[in-house]
């Protein structure tokens, strides 16, 4: 098991060395000089000239490349246009989007695996008939349309209980004012769970038509206990795989949403670092994503080998 | 009908559990059992015998009291003596929690599959031991623990604690299937429903699966109910038996009295489809055909003189009077050196460091059938695709009339593609659903390039005849054909464009007996009508002398004895092909 999981550790590694090539060469082919995005249209040539020394800009391609990944390595993102350390420029902003995706995905996660193992079990029935027509138009809807709509119900023209923006002024964590977290977080799980529902309630019915799960019954099992230990075992490693890719989705849909409710995340901040050509920025936001995209597909690998008796114990057969 | 029969047996004292007039139907309406009856009596199996869909198995899970999806109970009781006291109770009446509290204490279950009964994703010690504590069977986790270790030695495990660890994945097909049998054990039923727990064996561990199944039923002094649709199996261990025929017991009684004086009209059908390895028996409808072949009954000699008359069909002129040799005219093209039509030289085939194949040789002259018989993991199937060209990466030759064939189908000439047809298992996903019958034939007389639309149709009418389904069929869709007409059009698509060589991989094992006996028949009298060689791939060595001149056994990928078929079952060489035959039940 543990040589499987490193290969997989080890694959991760590689793709995110290939991305950070890509997303290197992206931002070389941006519009755009950044010396001139920072000092404005009236700078002298010999103050750009001096500044593109000082950035490293005259050096070749591939230098200026390794020594960007040299400081990914120890934790130096390089200076944005702005004259700040990315780091400290993104810090705030990268805790206030994990607290819109974690409290999604605690939300979304549990609640989709919970409705969809309830339709499987209730199959044909009314539960499960609106269940699934509910999840449908929801995983039909972009998440804009979903955020809108919420915003039209909630803050605007039929209730004016929630905020529709972020109020918090800047240099304020986001959750000393939890109830503008509602609307993102809710816009976000709406989008997320339906694919988790259906996922769920289609693996859970072919797991509770299998053998193993008639004959727990014929065993005189607690159907709970039937439930619980036979059938949704086997049912959550599928669902581990589109757990992780809606999490992954979370990740960069997350700018949509963010820009909608004017959140002060990763995602507006991935917005203005492109308008303003901050090319460190977006190298270091782009890179962040992709790192969540493959962290994410790890973690459901892992959840798909440990539960599968099968392939934990490869080696050892 | 005979229903008496079974009750004569079982007195009211002696019964265990006795089914009366149980009736299920479909949601729908459709009765699927009419009102049928039978007992257990402690110590003695009773073998419920039926083909596909007669409602054997959804008999026995009614003794459960479960019902699979889309079945309702709709009239009968099933009285199960009680346990502590007197009197019985029925088990259909009961709640959902009464009949649980049944199910795995006093009457348990063996299912057909255990390779997907078992739950993937628990220890083998943990289910069986589930069992014991949902039925609180003992004081404490130690003295189940104790049962555990008695019920696995039971069945013949190893009962120490690492083989309690292990995974269903790590054991093989009969070891799971005892596993299964001990769940079923553990908490020392007086009812056994043992369904088809040796269908998907190989005859050396079904051997010994029916011993532990016996010894345990008279050891222990439980009743078995045993649903199978093998007669041969029933012969070794039932005790009594009740023949179903679509949802009714149409005969019932002592074992010897059915199986040797049966009086139904249908249990002599059954038992008349059943092979056997001596041959004496003709197997499907065209006896005539079948018993004169020199195959079957090598002692007779009559092979040579007798134009089968079940056979005035026109297409079979006059070439089938002599032993195969003699069809070779119809053959277009001519023979290797030795005079082989088909040989295979070396062929290795190996999946990582599994190798699947080792140093295969075999030969087939035009006309010959041969048998390759093999179990489940021999790699008989995967050598049958080699010849075919469907697998190839092996190494080693396949030539066919002494040319060299390219590995692959895709690098073969047409006409060497259509000289080698295929049939394969399943009927059931060997046909395209979407497709009509006539349109599944056509294909390889389309891919010839060489007919036009009106010959096209003619040939296929021509090939569903010579298969028995004629022109009704042209047009309809596997979905409305059965299990054997669906074989039928597989084979007719394979013989559309006269092939040289028929491989059949395990073709009648998705069948029943009966649908088994008439495509064997069918099968040898085209055979004798086109004078094409045949390979017949198979598990089941009852069919030998039924279908092949020749057998080849394979064994772990390796060819271990080859012969006349005759001279192969009666003195066989090798250690494996005497194991074998020794295990065979008969009747």
């Amino acid at each position: 098991m543990l040589k499987l999981i490193t290969r997989r550790l080890l694959i991760s590694l590689v793709i995110l060395f290939i991305i950070s090539v890509l997303v290197f060469v992206a931002t070389l082919l941006l519009p755009g000089d950044p010396a001139r995005a920072m000092l404005g249209q009236q700078a002298t040539p010999e103050r750009l000239e001096a500044l593109r020394e000082q950035m490293g800009l005259n050096e070749p391609a591939w230098l200026r490349y390794f020594s960007w990944l040299g400081g990914l390595f120890v934790g130096d993102f390089g200076a944005s246009v702005t004259g700040a350390s990315v780091g400290e420029l993104l810090g705030e902003r990268i805790s206030a989007s994990l607290v819109l995706m974690v409290a999604a995905a605690v939300i979304a996660i549990p609640v989709g695996i919970i409705v969809g193992a309830y339709s499987a079990l209730r199959r044909g029935k009314a539960g499960d008939h609106t269940a699934s027509a509910i999840s449908l138009v929801l995983a039909a809807l972009p998440e804009f349309v979903i955020g809108i709509v919420l915003i039209t119900v909630f803050s605007t023209t039929v209730f004016r209980i929630l905020p529709a923006v972020t109020m918090s002024p800047p240099g304020q964590e986001v959750w000393e004012y939890p109830a503008q977290l509602i609307l993102p977080v809710l816009t976000l799980v709406l989008v997320v769970m339906p694919y988790i529902i259906r996922m769920m309630r289609a693996t859970m019915v072919e797991v509770l038509d299998s053998g193993y799960v008639e004959m727990a019954r014929l065993k005189g099992v607690p159907e709970r206990q039937v439930i619980t230990r036979h059938a949704v075992p086997h049912a959550l490693a599928p669902v581990a795989q589109v757990v992780a890719i809606q999490l992954a989705w979370l990740a960069g849909g997350i700018v949509v949403v963010e820009f909608l409710f004017r959140y002060p995340g990763i995602g507006q901040a991935l917005v203005d670092a492109v308008a303003n050509r901050d090319v460190q920025v977006v190298q270091a936001l782009s890179m962040l994503i992709a790192a969540l995209y493959i962290v994410v597909n790890l973690l459901a690998d892992i959840v798909g080998i440990l539960t599968n008796p099968k392939l934990r114990t490869e080696s050892a057969s | 009908m005979s229903i008496q029969a079974a009750e004569t047996t079982t007195t009211a004292a002696g019964y265990v559990l006795q089914a009366e007039n149980l009736a299920v139907a479909t949601l729908g309406g459709k009765e699927i059992l009419h009102g049928i009856s039978f007992a257990l009596t402690p110590g003695r199996v009773l073998a419920l015998v039926g083909e596909s869909g007669s409602g054997k198995t959804t008999a026995g899970l009614a003794c459960l009291g479960h019902f699979r999806t889309g079945l309702k109970h709709t009239g009968g009781t099933i009285e199960i003596k009680n346990k502590y006291e007197e009197g019985s109770t029925d088990v259909l009446s009961l709640p959902e929690t009464g009949r649980r509290g049944l199910r795995g204490g006093s009457i348990s279950y063996v299912p057909q599959d255990p390779a997907l009964s078992l739950n993937p994703a628990m220890r083998i010690g943990d289910q069986i031991l589930e069992v014991l504590r949902v039925h609180g069977y003992g004081k404490t986790d130690a003295e189940r623990r104790e049962r555990l270790a008695g019920v696995l030695t039971d069945v013949g495990l190893a009962n120490d604690t690492a083989y309690q660890r292990r995974w269903p994945h790590q054991l093989s097909g009969g070891q799971q299937q005892r596993v299964g049998i001990a769940m079923a054990f553990a908490c020392r039923p007086e009812v056994m429903v043992l369904d088809e727990p040796t269908t998907g064996l190989d005859v050396t561990t079904q051997a010994l699966v029916l011993q532990t199944i016996h010894g345990l039923a008279e050891k222990y002094h439980v009743a078995g109910l045993y649903i199978t649709h093998d007669l041969a199996v029933v012969a070794e261990i039932a005790d009594e038996v009740a023949v179903m025929l679509s949802g009714d017991v149409v005969e019932a009684g002592d074992v010897k009295q059915v199986l040797y004086k049966p009086q139904h009209r249908y249990t002599r059908k059954l038992l008349s489809a059943v092979p056997d390895l001596a041959g004496r028996r003709r197997i499907g409808d065209v006896t005539a055909i079948t018993g004169d072949m020199p195959v079957v009954d090598p002692e007779t000699g009559k092979a040579n003189s007798s134009v089968a008359p079940g056979l005035a069909a026109p297409s079979a002129g006059g070439k089938h009077t002599a032993a195969p040799a003699a069809t070779s005219a119809a053959a277009p093209e001519g023979t290797d050196a030795d005079g082989n039509l088909l040989s295979v030289k070396d062929l290795r085939l190996a999946y990582g460091s599994n190798q699947v194949l080792d140093g295969i040789d075999l030969a087939l002259t035009e006309g010959e059938s041969m048998m390759l018989l093999g179990e489940s993991g021999s790699g008989k199937t995967t050598l049958a695709r080699c010849i075919a060209g469907l697998n190839d990466t092996f190494h080693g030759s396949v030539s066919l009339a002494g040319t060299e064939l390219a590995h692959g189908t895709r690098d073969r000439t047409a006409s060497e593609r259509h000289r080698i047809q295929y049939v394969f298992q399943s009927p059931f996903s060997s046909l395209s659903p979407r497709r009509t019958v006539a349109e599944s034939v056509e294909v390889p007389l389309l891919m010839s390039g060489k007919y036009s639309k009106a010959q096209r149709r003619t040939m296929v009418t021509e090939g569903l005849d010579q298969v028995r389904l004629g022109a009704s069929y042209l047009d309809r869709r596997p979905g409305q054909l059965s299990g054997g007409e669906r074989q039928r059009v597989a084979i007719a698509r394979a013989l559309v464009n006269a092939p040289s060589v028929l491989v059949c991989d395990e073709v009648t094992s998705a069948l029943d007996v009966s649908v088994q006996a008439s495509i064997i028949d069918l099968l040898r009298t085209l055979q004798l009508d086109t004078g094409m060689a045949m390979l017949f791939v198979t598990h089941n060595i009852a069919l030998a002398r039924h279908i092949s001149q020749r057998l080849a056994v394979l064994q772990k990928g390796q060819i271990v004895d080859l012969g006349v078929t005759g001279d192969v079952l009666e003195n066989p060489q090798h250690s494996y092909t005497q194991q074998l035959l020794a295990n065979v039940p008969s009747m």
